[in-house]
């Protein structure tokens, strides 16, 4: 801070007083002199003026230091003395001025740079991954944690390895409910993979047993696009053949799965079904993460809120509500049945084993896929099937890059 | 299937505490999918009435009204308005009290109509969802017969009609097609209850015998060309019910039942085989016998024959459908086998004697004649998964003899049979079987008894007496499956049967320990390739693209928008068979021809910056491609035939495109932002490379549709790879012509590239050089070019000519102008020099300079500018 009481207008051109260095008076009054013209200087410039004038060459000061050599030897030494103390005070009180004064400048220049960084800017304006590569990424993090390998598979694809290899004879009926989208002409033997259970097939023949993969892709179905269809989606498959395997593993990774993609908390159960390239099958449901298996949520509550793990009292209530009429109205994520069918499973069908080569009596194995579009929508609230359909960059963007 | 829980229960325990939730809680347990629950939605008063008087009131508007007096057991009658003539003064009615609810949440109240206070309604059928036929109002005694006697005004008419009764639909697997009858479900429920099917369940057939004689009406089973060798029919029974009163109706009961199952009622006899069909699964035809032609004839359908069938429609028949015929030889079919009857035989309302055929067709051979007719039916869905061929003469017995009672007549004492059920296998079950595929460890006699409880027959295993004296038989059961289960075939199947009824609950969770690395990605794993495309996936969403992914379907007319030549490769494209979109019916070649759309959804919804992009795979078909074969599944195919399998199916390399329009950097308060242009395709292009480590060039090119022919450059990989020169891709701004025609914003740039050579030249973990901490040198260096020549080869020729202690070059200016001269340019570069052992002289720098400078010259023909 400058001094507030500012002392009169220094002499910044004095008239240079002879100074004697033997008389120390003359001497302390030239230095006081100096002090006062330092402090009253106000600037930087000032500063320079005024140690140019007290303390430079043709200072006085200076000028008597320089007749001290001429003086006899006691003399000499007294004022060599004083004159060396004399511009000692001069001097660091100059300094100490200096750095007062460019303390103040510093400060000033920061004041009369600010910048109001409020206000927004996008110069490097960031996209977004879709949500369905980053929820695949998901799934397949969790399998690499488990030590499986990731595989991928052609999209247009054999018929022998959609159906055939997996039981599915020439006239079964579960081929007809695959609503198969076919290449032409359709004697070629060619469709568009109706599930990415195809890589099951290839991966047994490439690598033989033991065998523990994962395999995400897109698959067709001729469905219309709609609210909750789309003709084409994504599947995440994992395949386990091994010594030893059992229903139980099956299960144990479902849960374990269910718990890493939807959190701590999450409950499976397994509901037995049908599919030609699994014996026995199931249906894998898992817990309605928005009513948390109670089958309604809060009058007015926001779909996908209401997740978390259920208490002891919902985990012993039935996953069903019988009272639409009652406190909560009926949810819609699980069409009120407190439970989510997530994808079908089983234990590989020894045909398909056969038909890659691998012994079933000697191995056994699971298998299950898994919708990732119908998990997203439940797992982070999509409400229509055609937002991940239609590339709105709006819809993307609310992802960023984590899902 | 759909079941009135009422049916159900006549043949299986229901607890009758039970709500059809309940019911649907208990098939899905055993593996049934509840698809729906329905019925049940009448509520509130709803009582029989009695008519007291009924005046007639004619309206202004033509139609007569009756203002009716009904006694509904209170003290005074109430006054209705009805519409319908259909009843009489005394009829037994049904009538809505004010507060009653009827189907479809249709609240009835007191209202004012017609100039009097109508205090209810008189309900018909179709009011009371009892039906489709809204045939007028109900008369009780006409609808129910018999079971409206004792009917009192007042009486709860909801308990009267069984309006509270509830259908459970459940989906049927292909696996379980005697689940489509109310006695496979009912065998079901009692599994999911876990009660013992020998005391909760009722099953319909048993006990029911038909004739022993031999019928009037002959079958001849004539299939001259089986399909893989099985004989289009294994077993046909023909019964003959003469006198059937055409006037009598299908009882109220029936009716409704048919009507709850969600079958349209039609004339008794043909109820009746619905009805049978409903009950045990044994899908039946009726014949008018005076317009069949002698006996039946199943054979395969002759070349050029054609058959009208029930539903009115005339079909040319495939010499593989397999047909019922009548006349001499089979002259004439009457029938296509297990999907649908013909016209010409069909009963109608004059039909006196009925001719019943019960047959159990080859499920292949009905499927494939359904499909090829579009004709799915209730028999062919039935059929397709196989019928009990065990209970053809009782089924058709219980048809007989719903017949005899509700139409009058008599049954002919003697059932034509011809065929015979198919022989049972017998599977070898080894005890430890269940245990090792499920991990529970189940004793062996809950196996067994689970077994039996399917209808198994259970030998051998442990503790039993082995016939042959040795020891084996103890490890393993001998099963055969009951005949109505054909879908039992090995153990694995049997294996499924004791896990679910069980109860799948009972497995426990247990995580494997899984073996590292079985498929070859070093200890398991992401493969680098995937690693890859990941951090490609995330880099160009960083650099500002938002991610897409579209439908690979593309119309023809799209390749003629990109502008692509006639001669073009992208032009050869697979085409699907059946097209969701029949405008769309090819798959794609490149993902520009889908990723524009997405472009122009989103300025068509207002954006106006729009950065896409997408990858995805592409399939380029070989030009001759071979079709693939289909290899017997028994064994493992050969090499060879799974080498012809794999190399039928077609390349699809993963690419990546992009799109961008709009401004790249968007206007803001700063400056009016910057405008996308070919650079920055060029630059993401280059990212591409630079992600995945393998640089690329860009090199122009001219000739590249849907690309401006001069913003364009194909990208190759660079020198010092072991792909390089190998073509990359594209990326530029999109041809004028291409972008009106597509409909996207002026100036639209974009790029696609093929990924696999990239991923194909991942390099391994990468090299890392010593970093100098000698000091730098900047030289500055203009050079005056013929503009047509490309800064990169200036750039290429100043690197090779500075040699290794050329650290960076950078082009910093670009010039053209009067200074420089007509068709010339002045480019600009800054040099950063540096050795990595000492420090450069001045004498050094300027050697090195001079030295890029003499290549530039030689190689470019540059001069210094100013020079
Ligand atoms: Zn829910």
């Amino acid at each position: 801070m400058p001094d507030p009481t500012p002392e009169p207008a220094p002499n910044r051109d004095p008239d240079p007083v002879a100074v004697s260095p033997t008389d120390a008076e003359q001497v302390e009054a030239a230095v006081a002199e100096a002090l006062s013209a330092v402090a009253a200087a106000g600037d930087l410039d000032e500063l320079t003026a005024a140690a140019r004038a007290h303390g430079g060459d043709r200072s006085p000061l200076s000028l008597a230091n320089r007749e001290i050599g001429a003086l006899p030897g006691p003399a000499k030494a007294e004022a060599g003395r004083r004159m060396g103390q004399a511009r000692r005070d001069v001097a660091e009180a100059v300094a100490e001025r200096r750095a007062v004064l460019e303390a103040e400048r510093d400060a000033a220049v920061l004041v009369t740079e600010a910048q109001d960084l409020t206000q927004p800017t996008s110069r490097r304006p960031r996209g977004a991954r879709h949500p369905l590569g980053l929820l695949v990424e998901e799934v397949e993090d969790f399998f690499t944690g488990l030590g499986w390998t990731v595989l991928e598979g052609p999209e247009v694809e054999a018929e022998w390895f959609n159906f055939d290899a997996l039981n599915f004879g020439p006239d079964h009926p579960a081929r007809q409910m695959q609503d198969t989208f076919f290449v032409d002409p359709p004697e070629d033997g060619l469709v568009l993979r109706t599930h990415t259970s195809p890589v099951q097939a290839r991966a047994l023949l490439d690598h033989g047993a033991p065998l523990y993969v994962a395999v995400p892709g897109r698959v067709f179905r001729t469905d219309e696009l709609d609210a909750t269809h789309t003709p084409v989606f994504t599947q995440v498959e994992g395949l386990a053949v091994d010594e030893h395997l059992t229903m139980a593993n099956l299960r144990g990774v479902l849960d374990a799965m269910a718990v890493a993609v939807l959190g701590e908390g999450t409950t499976t159960r397994l509901r037995p079904a049908f599919f030609p390239f699994t014996e026995p099958s199931a249906e894998m449901d898992v817990r309605c993460p928005v009513c948390a298996g109670t089958g309604e949520v809060a009058p007015g509550a926001a779909r996908g809120a209401g997740a978390g793990a259920p208490s002891a009292a919902e985990e012993d209530a039935s996953t069903r509500t019988e009272d639409p009429a009652g406190e909560g109205v009926p949810c819609r994520t699980c069409g009120s049945t407190g439970w989510i069918e997530w994808g079908g499973c089983g234990m590989v069908n020894p045909h398909v084993l056969r038909a890659a080569g691998v012994d079933p009596e000697r191995y056994s194995g699971f298998a299950f896929g898994m919708g990732i579009e119908r998990t997203l929508m439940f797992r982070n609230g999509v409400e229509d099937m055609r937002d991940m359909v239609e590339g709105d960059v709006r819809f993307s963007r609310q992802f960023g890059t984590e899902v | 299937m759909r079941v009135p829980v009422s049916w159900l229960a006549e043949v299986t325990d229901v607890d009758p505490a039970a709500s059809a939730e309940d019911v649907a809680a208990v098939l899905v347990r055993v593996g049934l999918e509840e698809e729906g629950i329905s019925g049940g939605d009448v509520a509130g008063p709803v009582v029989v009435g009695r008519v007291l008087t009924a005046e007639p009131e004619p309206q202004k508007n033509g139609k007569t009204i009756r203002w009716c007096s009904v006694d509904v057991g209170e003290a005074e009658p109430r006054g209705i308005v009805c519409g319908a003539h259909n009843f009489g003064v005394g009829d037994l009615v049904v009538v809505s009290l004010p507060g009653a609810v009827l189907p479809g949440g249709f609240a009835i109240a007191a209202r004012k109509t017609y100039g009097h206070v109508s205090d209810g309604m008189i309900c018909s059928s179709a009011e009371l969802g009892l039906g489709q036929d809204a045939d007028g109002i109900i008369v009780l005694p006409e609808l129910l017969g018999a079971a409206a006697e004792g009917a009192r005004p007042g009486d709860d008419a909801k308990a009267l009609l069984g309006l509270e009764d509830r259908v459970v639909e459940v989906n049927v697997t292909p696996d379980r097609g005697y689940c489509f009858s109310v006695r496979g479900l009912g065998r079901e429920h009692a599994h999911g209850r876990q009660l013992d099917v020998a005391t909760a369940f009722r099953d319909p057939v048993v006990g029911v015998a038909g004739p022993a004689g031999p019928g009037s009406r002959g079958v001849v089973l004539a299939d001259e060309r089986p399909v893989d060798g099985r004989p289009g029919a294994r077993r046909v029974t023909a019964r003959v019910v003469r006198g059937v009163d055409p006037g009598r109706p299908t009882p109220w009961w029936l009716r409704r039942r048919l009507v709850q199952a969600g079958v349209r009622p039609v004339s008794l006899a043909v109820d009746v085989t619905n009805y049978v069909m409903l009950l045990v699964g044994q899908p039946l035809h009726a014949y008018d016998a005076e317009r069949l032609d002698g006996g039946l004839t199943v054979r395969r359908a002759r070349e050029g024959e054609r058959l009208t069938t029930l539903d009115g429609v005339e079909r040319a028949l495939h010499p593989e459908d397999l047909v019922i015929a009548d006349g001499e030889d089979g002259a004439r079919a009457v029938g296509l086998a297990g999907v649908m009857g013909g016209a010409s035989t069909e009963v109608s309302s004059s039909t006196r004697d009925v001719v019943l055929e019960a047959a159990v067709f080859d499920p292949v051979s009905v499927a494939r004649t359904a499909r090829r007719h579009r004709l799915p039916s209730e028999a062919s869905r039935r059929f397709e998964r196989g019928v009990d061929d065990a209970m053809t003469a009782a089924a058709s017995q219980l048809a007989v003899d719903l017949l005899v009672e509700h139409g009058g007549g008599t049954a002919e004492e003697g059932l034509t049979d011809v065929g015979a059920p198919a022989e049972r296998p017998t599977i070898a079950l080894p005890v430890g079987e269940p245990a090792r595929l499920v991990g529970v460890d189940y004793a062996p006699e809950r196996v067994r008894s689970l077994l039996e409880q399917v209808g198994c027959a259970v030998s051998g295993g442990p503790g039993a007496p082995d016939p042959t004296g040795g020891a084996a038989a103890s490890d393993a059961w001998s099963v055969v499956p009951p005949s109505w289960r054909p879908d039992l075939l090995q153990a694995a199947d049997l294996v499924e049967e004791v896990a679910r009824l069980d109860g799948y609950d009972r497995i426990p969770s247990v995580l494997p320990r899984a073996l590292p690395g079985t498929a070859g990605a070093g200890l398991g794993g992401l493969s680098p390739r995937r690693r890859a495309v990941r951090s490609l996936a995330r880099a160009l969403a960083e650099a500002g693209l938002v991610e897409v992914a579209s439908y690979p379907f593309v119309a023809p007319e799209r390749a003629d928008a990109l502008g692509l030549p006639e001669d073009d490769d992208r032009r050869r494209a697979l085409r699907v068979a059946n097209p969701l979109r029949e405008e769309e019916p090819l798959l794609r070649t490149s993902l520009l021809a889908t990723l524009v759309d997405v472009l122009r959804r989103n300025t068509g919804r207002g954006a106006d910056d729009v950065a896409l992009v997408e990858l995805g795979s592409v399939v380029l078909p070989a030009a001759d491609r071979a079709p693939a074969p289909r290899p017997g599944t028994a064994e493992r195919p050969s090499a060879q035939e799974e080498a012809a399998v794999r190399a039928a199916v077609p390349h699809q390399p993963l690419h990546v495109a992009a799109v961008l329009a709009g401004a790249r950097v968007p206007r803001g308060w700063e400056g009016k932002g910057r405008v996308v242009d070919a650079r920055d395709a060029v630059e993401l292009a280059l990212l591409v490379g630079e992600v995945l480590g393998v640089s690329l060039e860009a090199v122009a090119d001219p000739g590249r549709a849907p690309f401006h022919p001069g913003r364009c450059v194909a990208l190759r990989v660079a020198e010092g790879s072991p792909a390089a020169g190998s073509l990359v891709g594209h990326a530029g701004e999109l041809a004028p012509r291409a972008v009106s025609a597509l409909e996207l914003p002026a100036r639209t740039v974009a790029l696609e590239l093929d990924l696999e050579v990239l991923l194909g030249e991942l390099a391994g973990p990468p090299r890392a050089a010593a970093v100098s901490t000698y000091p730098v040198v900047k030289q500055d260096v203009a050079l005056v070019v013929d503009a047509g020549v490309p800064a990169r080869d200036v750039e290429r020729a100043l690197r090779r000519g500075a040699g290794p202690l050329l650290e960076d070059v950078r082009l910093v200016d670009v010039y053209v102008g009067e200074q420089v001269g007509e068709d010339r340019r002045s480019l600009a570069f800054s040099l950063r020099l540096r050795a990595h052992d000492r420090t450069l002289t001045a004498a050094e720098a300027a050697q090195v300079r001079e030295a890029a400078v003499a290549t530039a010259a030689q190689v470019t023909g540059a001069v210094l500018r100013g020079a």
